[in-house]
C-alpha cells in the first residue's frame, strides 16, 4: 500500500471529517450508544496525535477500527478507558460520554471508568500468577464476594480456554501458549463483566487458527458487552465488525496528526466507501 | 566443498570470516576461560589453606567447639555459639529493617511517585551510602547513634521488659545499634537490587494492572511486588550474605560479649568481629581456633546463597 494513499490535505479531511461525524451517527439510533468518544484534540507532549475523531459505539456491536499505522487507532481506543493518562504529557480534548457522563469529567475517577471499560491488549500480558489467579484478579479487586470458582470457569469458558486449561489452573498463566495467554487475558477482562471491551490488535500475535477463536469469541460477547477492536486485517474487520471506523493520517499541517475519515456499517463501508481516501486504502488492501 | 568455494566467490559483500578472525575468537574463548577457571582455583586454594590451618583445632576440640559457649584464651576453653547466634541474629535483624526500607525505597523511586530528576538524585545518595567506609558507619554508630537510642531502648525496657526481646537495657554497645548501622549497610545493596527487579518488568505488565482498574497502591502490591519477587529475593539473600560478613562496624557497636540472649538491648558478639579481635594477639593455638570460626562463617554464608538459589528454584521465582 503506498503511504500517499492515505495522506490528504487540509480542506479535504475538513469535509471528510464533517461528512464521517454525519454517516457515522446518522445510522445508530442515538438510544443504542453506549459510548460516545468526541476526541477534539489528542496530544502527546506537543505532538497532536489525533484531531476531530467522532467515534459513536453501538451497544451489543462490534465496531472496528482500521486505518494505515500510526494514524490513532491505539490512541483513540486506550482514550476511551483513560489508559493514556499513564503516558507524561498525554493531553486529551474533547468528550467521551459513557452512559451519558463524560469520563474525561475532573469528578470521574479514571480508576472507576477502567473497570467499567475492559481492554485487551496486542501484546499478550498475564501476570506472573496461576492461571486461576489471573482471572480471579479483576474478581477479587472488585471485593467479589460470591462463588468465585463458578465465576472464573464461567470466565474461561467465555473465553474459549476453559477445556485446556481445567486441569492445571494451578499452573502460572506465563506457561501458555501466546494464543492461550491471549484468551487467558479476555477471561480475566470479561470476569468482572464490564461493559465496554477494547481490544488493540488482540490477534497481532496470533496464529490462523487462534485468530479465528478469538474471532468467534468475539462474536459470542458481543451478545453480553459492547466490544470495539483495532485490526490490521481488513478480512477480520468484515467477519467481525458491525461498524467500521476508517482513520487516516494527515501531514498538512506539518505534523502527523491522524483523524477519522469515514465511519458506517461495516458492508456500508466496504461496499460503498463515500471518502476517495477509503477507497484507495481498501482498494490497496485487496488488490 | 564446492558449494562453500562457491560461497566464497558470490558477489555478495558478506564473506566467511578470516583466518584472522577465527584466530581472535578462539584466543578470546580460552582467555576467559583462564580466567574464570583462576577465580575458582583462588576460591579453591583459600579454602584449602584455611581448613589446613584450622585442622589442628579440630584435632584437639573437636566440634564441641561449635556448642561451647566460653572462650577463655587462659583456660584454653573456645566455644563459639555465641559468635554464630550472634551472627545470626544481627544479620535478620538487620534484613528486616534492611529489607523492609530497601524494598519500600525501590517501590517509591520507581513507581513513578517522583519526578524522573529526584528519582535520580535520590538513587544515587543512596547509592552513596554503599561508598562509607565500615568504620565511619561505627564511628557513626558510638558517637550519633547509641546516644539517640538509647532513651527508646529504656522506654522499651522499662514498660515492656515482659517481651524477651526488651528484657534488658541497653548499657552501651549491644544487639540493637549493631543490627541498626548494619541495616543501613546493606539498604543499599537490597535498594539497588530491588529498583532493578521492578525496572525490570514490562511495560505492558504495568499497563495490564491498571487495565484492570487497579489504584497505584493495588497495582503495586498486586501485580508489580508478585513479579518482581524473584529480584527482591535475590536482593534479600545477598544483603543478607552481606551482612553475616561485615565485620569492622560490628566489632565497634555490638560489644564483644560472648552471651545468648533475645533480648536486642544486650551486648553480643559475631563471628567477624570475633576474627577481627582476636587475631593481633593470638598464639598458634587460638589462630587455629580462629581459623575454624572463619571456615564456620564461610560455611554459613555459602548455605544461605544455597538455600537462596535452591528457594528461587523450588518455587520458579521468575527474576
Ligand atoms: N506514548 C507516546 N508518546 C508519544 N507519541 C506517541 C505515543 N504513542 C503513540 N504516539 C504517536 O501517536 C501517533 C499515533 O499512534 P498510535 O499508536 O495511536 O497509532 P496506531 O494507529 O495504533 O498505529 P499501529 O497501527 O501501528 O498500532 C503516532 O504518530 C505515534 O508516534
Ligand atoms: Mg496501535
Amino acid at each position: 500500500m503506498e503511504a500517499t494513499a492515505t495522506e490528504t490535505t487540509a480542506e479535504t479531511s475538513i469535509e471528510a471529517v464533517a461528512q464521517a461525524t454525519a454517516t457515522g451517527t446518522a445510522d445508530l439510533d442515538p438510544e443504542a450508544i453506549t459510548l460516545d468518544c468526541q476526541a477534539e484534540k489528542i496530544f502527546y507532549g506537543d505532538f497532536l496525535a489525533v484531531r476531530d475523531s467522532h467515534v459513536p459505539i453501538a451497544r451489543n456491536q462490534i465496531t472496528g477500527f482500521i486505518g494505515p499505522s500510526g494514524c490513532g487507532k491505539s490512541t483513540v481506543l486506550k482514550s476511551i478507558n483513560r489508559m493514556n493518562d499513564l503516558i507524561p504529557g498525554f493531553r486529551f480534548m474533547g468528550k467521551v460520554y459513557f452512559h451519558g457522563m463524560d469520563i474525561y469529567d475532573k469528578k470521574v475517577d479514571p480508576v472507576a471508568v477502567r473497570r467499567n471499560i475492559g481492554m485487551v491488549f496486542q501484546q499478550p500480558n498475564p501476570f506472573s500468577m496461576s492461571i486461576y489467579e489471573n482471572v480471579a484478579f479483576g474478581l477479587r479487586l472488585n471485593r467479589f464476594k460470591g462463588n468465585m470458582d463458578e465465576k472464573v470457569e464461567k470466565a474461561l469458558r467465555g473465553a474459549a480456554l476453559w477445556d485446556e486449561v481445567k486441569d492445571k489452573l494451578k499452573n502460572n498463566g506465563l506457561s501458555l501458549s501466546g494464543g492461550q495467554q491471549q484468551r487467558l487475558c479476555i477471561a480475566r477482562a470479561i470476569a468482572t463483566e464490564p461493559r465496554v471491551l477494547l481490544m488493540d490488535e488482540p490477534c497481532s500475535a496470533l496464529d490462523p487458527i487462534a485468530t479465528r477463536q478469538i474471532e468467534e469469541l468475539m462474536v459470542q460477547l458481543k451478545e453480553r458487552f459492547t466490544v470495539a477492536i483495532v485490526t490490521h486485517n481488513m478480512q477480520q474487520a468484515m467477519r467481525v465488525a458491525d461498524q467500521t471506523a476508517f482513520f487516516a493520517v494527515d501531514i498538512s499541517r506539518g505534523g502527523r496528526t491522524g483523524y477519522l475519515v469515514e465511519m458506517g456499517a461495516t458492508k456500508e463501508l466496504f461496499a460503498n466507501p463515500q471518502e476517495q481516501l477509503t477507497k484507495d486504502y481498501l482498494h490497496g488492501e485487496f488488490s | 566443498m564446492a558449494e562453500y568455494n562457491s560461497l566464497q566467490r558470490s558477489q555478495s559483500i558478506s564473506k566467511p570470516p578470516t583466518a584472522g578472525d577465527m584466530l581472535a575468537n578462539r584466543a578470546f574463548r580460552v582467555l576467559t576461560l583462564v580466567f574464570t577457571w583462576s577465580i575458582v582455583l583462588l576460591l579453591a586454594y583459600i579454602l584449602y589453606k584455611i581448613g589446613g590451618r584450622a585442622i589442628p583445632a579440630v584435632k584437639e576440640y573437636g566440634l564441641g567447639m561449635l556448642v561451647g559457649t566460653t572462650w577463655d584464651v587462659n583456660a584454653r576453653t573456645f566455644g563459639i555459639l555465641p559468635e554464630i547466634w550472634g551472627t545470626l541474629y544481627s544479620s535478620l535483624l538487620a534484613l528486616i529493617l534492611g529489607g523492609f526500607f530497601g524494598v519500600s525505597i525501590a517501590i517509591f523511586l520507581t513507581q513513578n511517585f517522583l519526578p524522573r530528576i529526584l528519582e535520580t538524585i535520590l538513587r544515587s545518595i543512596i547509592e552513596l551510602l554503599a561508598a562509607i567506609p565500615s568504620v565511619v558507619y561505627g564511628l557513626w554508630g558510638i558517637f550519633v547513634l547509641i546516644p539517640i537510642i538509647r532513651p527508646v531502648a529504656d522506654f522499651f525496657n522499662t514498660h515492656f521488659s515482659w517481651i524477651p526481646f526488651f528484657s534488658t537495657s541497653l548499657s552501651g554497645p549491644g544487639m540493637f545499634p549493631a543490627a541498626l548501622v548494619l541495616s543501613i549497610m546493606i539498604l543499599p545493596t537490597v535498594a539497588a537490587i530491588s529498583q532493578d527487579a521492578f525496572r525490570a518488568i514490562p511495560h505492558k505488565i504495568t499497563e495490564a494492572a491498571y487495565g484492570m482498574g487497579t489504584t497505584r497502591w493495588e497495582a503495586i502490591l498486586r501485580v508489580m511486588l508478585p513479579t518482581a519477587a524473584g529480584g527482591i529475593f535475590g536482593a534479600l539473600v545477598l544483603g543478607l550474605g552481606r551482612a553475616l560478613g561485615e565485620t569492622m562496624a560490628l566489632a565497634m557497636l555490638v560489644g564483644n560479649s560472648n552471651q545468648i540472649s533475645l533480648s536486642v538491648f544486650a551486648p553480643a558478639n559475631t563471628l567477624a568481629a570475633l576474627l577481627a579481635l582476636n587475631f593481633p594477639e593470638a598464639g598458634d593455638t587460638e589462630i587455629s581456633v580462629l581459623m575454624f570460626a572463619a571456615c564456620v562463617l564461610l560455611l554459613i554464608t555459602l548455605l544461605v546463597n544455597m538455600l537462596g538459589a535452591l528457594i528461587i528454584n523450588k518455587t520458579g521465582i521468575k527474576r
